[in-house]
C-alpha cells in the first residue's frame, strides 16, 4: 500500500518511529517481504496480522536485525528507526537490539533466577550497582504486571513460573533495557485465555509510552487489542488501518476472507 | 516449536500403528546375558585388584617413600606425581578444548576452516597413545629441552585429552536451545556476552562430563607418560622435575618382577582414585541437572 498523503499530515512534523520504504527481504532467493511501505508513529500500537509465511516475523526480525544470524539473507529498500536506516553503516547492532526489544512466541526464561533474568540486559550494558539494578528490576516487573506475583521469590528459578508469568517476565526483561520499540511475535500463542487477556491489557497500557508492534495470526486478537492493524499476506502488506474500521469494512477481498475465517 | 511437536505426534502414531511385537525369549536371554557379562567383567576386575591390593593398603604404603626400587616402602611420590600431572594436563587441555568447541559452535558457520579443525581433532583421537609418547619425547623432552618432567608429560597428556574435551563440549554447546542465544542477542548482548553468560553456563554439565572422561583416561595413561614424565621415584619439587605416576609405577613393579604385591596395591589406589573422581563428577552433575531440570530440554 502506498502511503496516502492524509496519513502523512496526521503525523506532520514528526518522523515516524518505524518506517519501511520499499523494503524487501530475501532468504536466499525466497522473497519473504515484498516492497513493504509502512510507518508506525511513536507511542502507538500496531498489530500485524496474517497467516503463516506472510512475512510478519521476518519484518520483526529485520527491525532488530536478528535476521543477521540467518545465512544468505539480503534486503533492498530501507527500514528506518527514527528516520535512520537500521541496516545503515556504523549501526551498533547490539544497541539497536536494546532499543528494539523483542518478546518471542514461546516464553524463554533464561536458565537463571527471576531477578537475573530481568537484570540480564542492564548488566550487559555495564550497570553493576546493586541498588540501581534493584530499582530497574522492580520497575520492569511492576510495568509488566508481575511484580506482586514474584516479589517474594526473586531469587528462585525463572523456569518455575507458569507460562503466562514467564511471558510477562520476558516482557519485563525487555522493559528493563528501556527500549523504544517493543516487538512481540505471537506472544500469547502458548497461553491460556486468562494469561492472554493479561498480556493484551498490558500491551494497550504500554503503547501509551512505547511503540508496540504485535504480530499475531489471530484476527480476533487483532480486533481485541485495537490500535492500527496491518494485514500481511504472502510477503505483502495488503491493507492497513484502524482496527475499528478494518474489521467492519475491509477494503481488500483477501482481508475480508482472512478475518471471516475463510482461510488462514 | 510447532514442527517438533508435530513430528512427535506423527512418530507416536507410527508406533501405535505398528503391530505389537514382543521380543523373542531367546533374544531377551541374549540381551540379558550380555548386560550381565559386561557388569560381571567390570566387577571382577575391580574386585580382583582391590582384594589383591587391599593387603598392602596401609597408611605407611600411602604416605611413605619407596625403598629398594619399590620393593618396600610406599608410593607417596607417585600419588603426588599423578595428581599434579593430571591436574596440570587438565588445566592446559580444558581451556584449549572448550575454547575450540566454542569457536566451532558459536563463532564459525560450517565451512572449510571449521571442517579442518574438526577433522584435526577427530584425527588426534585415533592416534595410539604410544605415538603421543614418542612425539612428546622428541618434541617436548628433547627439542624444547624440557627433559623428563611433569611439564612435558602434562603437555603430552593434554594433547591426548583434547579430542574428547572438544567433542563433548561441542555436543553440549550445540544442545543449548538456540532460542537462548536469540533471547540474549535480542536484549542487546554481544556475542561474547551471550556465550559466556547464557550458552556456556547451560552447557556446563556436558562439558564437565567430557573433561572428567578425558581426565579418567589421562590418570591411567602409561605409554605416553613413561616417555615424557620419566620414572623417577623421588618426590617432585616443581613441574620441571620428573615423576613416576601410579600406572608407570605399577607397570615397572610388575614388569621387572620387583613386587607384585606392591603393584596390586598401586593399582588398587589408582582404581579407587578413578572411582572417586567418577563419583564426585556424577554427584555434582546430578545436583546441577536437578537444579536445571525444568529447562524443558
Amino acid at each position: 500500500m502506498r502511503e496516502n498523503p492524509g496519513e502523512e499530515d496526521r503525523n506532520s512534523g514528526q518522523v515516524p518511529k518505524v518506517r519501511a520504504e520499499g523494503f524487501s527481504f530475501f532468504y536466499g532467493k525466497v522473497e519473504a517481504l515484498r516492497s513493504l511501505d509502512l510507518s508506525v508513529p511513536e507511542n502507538s500500537l500496531l498489530t500485524i496480522m496474517g497467516p503463516t509465511g506472510s512475512g510478519k516475523t521476518t519484518f520483526l526480525k529485520a527491525l532488530n536485525r536478528l535476521n543477521d544470524r540467518v545465512q544468505g539473507t539480503h534486503h533492498t529498500g530501507s527500514l528506518l528507526l527514527n528516520g535512520e536506516d537500521v541496516y545503515g553503516k556504523g549501526v551498533d547492532v547490539a544497541d539497536l537490539r536494546r532499543r528494539v526489544g523483542m518478546v518471542f512466541a514461546l516464553p524463554v526464561p533464561l536458565p537463571m533466577s527471576i531477578y537475573e533474568n530481568v537484570a540480564f540486559g542492564p548488566r550487559k550494558q555495564g550497570i553493576s550497582s546493586k541498588k540501581r539494578l534493584d530499582e530497574i528490576v522492580e520497575k520492569a516487573l511492576v510495568s509488566a504486571a508481575i511484580w506482586d506475583e514474584v516479589k517474594d521469590r526473586l531469587d528462585s528459578s525463572a523456569e518455575k513460573l507458569s507460562g503466562g508469568q514467564q511471558q510477562r517476565l520476558s516482557l519485563a526483561r525487555v522493559l528493563a533495557v528501556e527500549p523504544e520499540v517493543i516487538l512481540l511475535d505471537e506472544p500469547t500463542s502458548g497461553l491460556d485465555p486468562l494469561s492472554t487477556m493479561k498480556i493484551e491489557e498490558l500491551l494497550r497500557v504500554l503503547s501509551r509510552s512505547y511503540t508496540v508492534i504485535l504480530v499475531t495470526h489471530n484476527p480476533v486478537q487483532a480486533a481485541r487489542v485495537q490500535g492500527e492493524v496491518a494485514f500481511f499476506y504472502m510477503g505483502e502488506l495488503v491493507e492497513k488501518g484502524p482496527a475499528s474500521s478494518m474489521f467492519v469494512r475491509p477494503k481488500d477481498k483477501r482481508t475480508e476472507d482472512y478475518i471471516t475465517g475463510k482461510f488462514g | 516449536m510447532t514442527p517438533s511437536s508435530g513430528s512427535g505426534r506423527v512418530s507416536g502414531l507410527d508406533v501405535a500403528r505398528r503391530p505389537e511385537r514382543k521380543p523373542g525369549r531367546l533374544g531377551m536371554a541374549l540381551v540379558r546375558a550380555s548386560a550381565f557379562l559386561t557388569v560381571a567383567v567390570l566387577v571382577f576386575i575391580i574386585g580382583y585388584v582391590l582384594v589383591r591390593g587391599a593387603r598392602v593398603l596401609t597408611p605407611r604404603f600411602l604416605l611413605g617413600f619407596p625403598e629398594k626400587m619399590g620393593r618396600e616402602g610406599g608410593i607417596y611420590p607417585s600419588i603426588v606425581g599423578t595428581f599434579v600431572l593430571t591436574s596440570l594436563s587438565v588445566a592446559i587441555a580444558a581451556p584449549l578444548g572448550i575454547g575450540t568447541a566454542v569457536f566451532l559452535t558459536e563463532y564459525t558457520s560450517e565451512g572449510l576452516f571449521s571442517r579442518i579443525v574438526r577433522f584435526g581433532t577427530e584425527s588426534l583421537a585415533g592416534i595410539p597413545s604410544i605415538i603421543f609418547g614418542l612425539f612428546g619425547f622428541l618434541f617436548f623432552v628433547i627439542r624444547l629441552g624440557m627433559g623428563w618432567s611433569i611439564l612435558s608429560g602434562s603437555l603430552t597428556l593434554a594433547a591426548m585429552m583434547l579430542p574428547t574435551i572438544v567433542r563433548t563440549s561441542e555436543e553440549s554447546l550445540r544442545s543449548v536451545p538456540d532460542i537462548y542465544r536469540e533471547t540474549a542477542y535480542a536484549l542487546g548482548a554481544s556475542r561474547w556476552q551471550t556465550v559466556t553468560s547464557v550458552v556456556l553456563p547451560s552447557a556446563v554439565p556436558g562439558i564437565v562430563t567430557g573433561v572428567i572422561l578425558a581426565m579418567g583416561r589421562a590418570v591411567g595413561e602409561t605409554a605416553a607418560v613413561i616417555f615424557t614424565a620419566g620414572s623417577s621415584l623421588r618426590l617432585p619439587g616443581s613441574i620441571f622435575d620428573p615423576v613416576r605416576t601410579l600406572p608407570v609405577h605399577f607397570y615397572i613393579l610388575a614388569r621387572e618382577g620387583i613386587s607384585l604385591e606392591n603393584a596390586y596395591g598401586t593399582a588398587a589406589v589408582l582404581i579407587i582414585a578413578v572411582l572417586l573422581v567418577d563419583f564426585a563428577a556424577y554427584y555434582t552433575l546430578h545436583r546441577v541437572s536437578k537444579r536445571r531440570s525444568v529447562t524443558g530440554r
